[in-house]
């Protein structure tokens, strides 16, 4: 393993005292529990929103908390869940009196630990509702898996929902708002390479030279299937037509209901995309991709978009989602409406992302 | 023979040890058809149990099981923090305020761990999960206790078809968590959860072995 750490369980630990010295007028870091936050925590009168997940896949979800995004993100170890303590400690620290959102990803690991700390949190009187984000299009049967993963969908929604916390959305709002955003985007992951995470010390499996595996999620899991080496205009297709061409899905979920106070099944269906739709199109590394690579995965992209008659209105192109150092992009698209728009292009200062400011 | 609250603190002791020597194997297991962290977890777990314990020396067995599994919570992140964590947890609510503990406290123990593991994570039997390793337990302590069996039996028998319940993993199509993901290619990999489901009731076993 070759890796610029000093020691493999120190890896995480390390990276947030150096965000926290890098960007004092972003955010500020919390040890023991760990847990970043926005420099201006808490904002009166915001709802405030929390997300979390293992870490690995920097930027997010810590450089992507600041004004226009998140309030605070749980970093847990690498590729591993934070745990309910962190997301409750969180909450406490960033709430402004006017609710607090959990932005979930759909991971097993993920959803139970979300759940634990909101039971908690609510029962320490903060408000609180979750949403998941479940986009990935590689997992075809929600009724014999755990559904869709939460991928390329979730930066997208943290950003938009942000936006809209900022212009002063209440909780029931942003909820609606994020579950928006998730059932119109969709997401597909390759990878030419594994990746090493520091304390297991190998890489999570092995794929030869000429190999690559379609279908991965972003945490060096083997994806849904394996083939030989393509160009990248022929991956570019595979991935956009599994996106472009998934008819329309339906999954139940969790979610919390404030008015009877605890967790229900909700059923969510996402339209699928049809010509004539205006797209936001995001093309993600997974980290260990030459950025040289991208703009060609998206000059297909683009191309192909056209040819189904989906016109890109926006795009997102960079490391924004990763899987530590494994070789491989992910393509995301997010169907767009002039309030979608409008909340895209509000100010937003991140580590990972800033405009108009 | 009953078990007192000193057994029940070497026996966490004994868990931790017995899951930092499975550390690798655990996390092998969990490459194949996971993320790879499965037995660095649970190794960070049962290390925060280590930690807590002179806190409850002099507590009752429910309230040491019960730390035990809020450590764990705290602790493990992923999937297993918060199945271990409430197992353990509804395990020490199960025998609560009990210093000593008979054979039919085992099955309250184990079963209330098993439905706080469905609870949480809603997982069915041959889904590859802990659920099939911890479900035969269960169901053979019962049949045990109604045969007059003792507790080193009990155990015994418990962590016999908690292995049995391991290697009928291997052949299963996993439906919940990560594996869920890999669809067929799922199949023919031991569960890491149902493994070290195992391991820890194995040692239950050992432990009231060794004091007989």
């Amino acid at each position: 393993m070759k890796k610029l750490i000093n020691k493999p369980e120190d890896v995480v630990k390390e990276e947030l005292e150096g965000l926290a010295l890098a960007y004092p007028d972003i955010v500020k870091v919390h040890f023991d529990p760990d847990y970043v936050y926005r420099a201006d925590a808490p904002v009166k009168g915001k709802v405030a929103l929390i997300s979390g997940g293992g870490s690995g896949h920097e930027p997010m979800h810590g450089g992507l908390v600041g004004l226009g995004m998140l309030d605070g993100a749980c970093p847990g170890q690498v590729f591993t869940s934070p745990t309910p303590d962190q997301m409750l400690e969180a909450a406490k620290m960033v709430h402004g009196g006017a609710g607090v959102l959990y932005i979930v990803k759909n991971y097993t690991g993920d959803v139970m630990n979300f759940e634990m700390a909101a039971d908690m949190a609510r029962s320490e009187g903060i408000r609180v509702l979750s949403i998941l984000i479940d986009d990935d299009t590689a997992v075809k049967d929600s009724t014999w898996t755990a559904g869709r993963r939460g991928v390329g969908t979730t930066v997208l929604a943290e950003k938009i929902v942000g936006a809209a916390a900022e212009k002063g959305y209440d909780l029931k709002k942003l909820a609606d708002l994020c579950r928006k955003v998730n059932i119109n985007g969709r997401s597909m992951g390759m990878a030419l390479t594994s990746c090493t995470v520091p304390m297991a010390g190998k890489p999570t499996f092995d794929l030869p030279e000429d190999e690559m595996e379609i279908g991965v999620g972003i945490h060096g899991e083997p994806g849904r299937e394996r083939m030989s080496l393509k160009t990248a205009d022929e991956i570019t297709e595979m991935l956009a037509l599994s996106i472009i061409d998934d008819p329309a899905y339906s999954r139940t979920v969790r979610e919390l209901d404030e008015e009877k106070g605890e967790w229900v099944d909700v059923t969510l269906e996402d339209p699928p995309f049809k010509a004539g739709d205006q797209v936001l199109a995001f093309v993600n590394n997974m980290g260990g991709s030459a950025a040289v690579e991208l703009p060609i995965i998206y000059r297909k992209l683009h191309e192909i978009c056209e040819k189904k008659g989906l016109k890109i209105v926006r795009n997102l192109i960079g490391p924004y989602i990763t899987s530590l150092e494994m070789q491989g992009c992910s393509i995301t698209l997010l169907k767009m409406d002039d309030e979608l728009l409008e909340l895209w292009d509000a100010p937003v200062k991140t580590i990972g992302m800033r405009w108009g400011i | 023979m009953a078990i007192t609250t000193v057994d029940v603190l070497n026996c966490l002791r004994q868990m931790a040890d017995v899951i930092h020597e499975n550390k690798e194997y655990l996390t092998d297991l969990d490459s194949a058809i996971g993320d790879a962290d499965h037995g660095i977890n649970m190794d960070r777990g049962f290390q925060a149990i280590l930690k807590k314990l002179p806190s409850v020396e002099d507590k009752d067995a429910g309230t040491i099981l019960k730390t035990a599994g809020m450590a764990l919570v705290s602790s493990v992140g992923g999937a297993a923090g918060p199945l271990y964590g409430t197992a353990f947890m509804q395990a020490g609510m199960a025998i609560a305020g009990k210093y000593e503990l008979e054979a039919e406290d085992l099955l309250a123990i184990l079963d209330a761990a098993l439905k706080g593991v469905i609870m949480r994570g809603r997982a069915n039997l041959a889904d590859k999960t802990m659920v099939d390793a911890i479900t035969p337990a269960v169901n053979v302590i019962r049949e045990a206790l109604g045969n007059g069996a003792g507790t080193v039996e009990v155990l015994e028998q418990a962590a016999a078809a908690a292995k049995k319940g391991m290697k009928d993993t291997i052949p299963m199509l996993a439906k919940k968590g990560r594996a869920s993901y890999l669809g067929e290619r799922s199949i023919g990999h031991q569960d890491p959860g149902a493994t070290s489901s195992y391991l820890l009731i194995n040692t239950m076993a050992e432990m009231a072995r060794v004091k007989e």
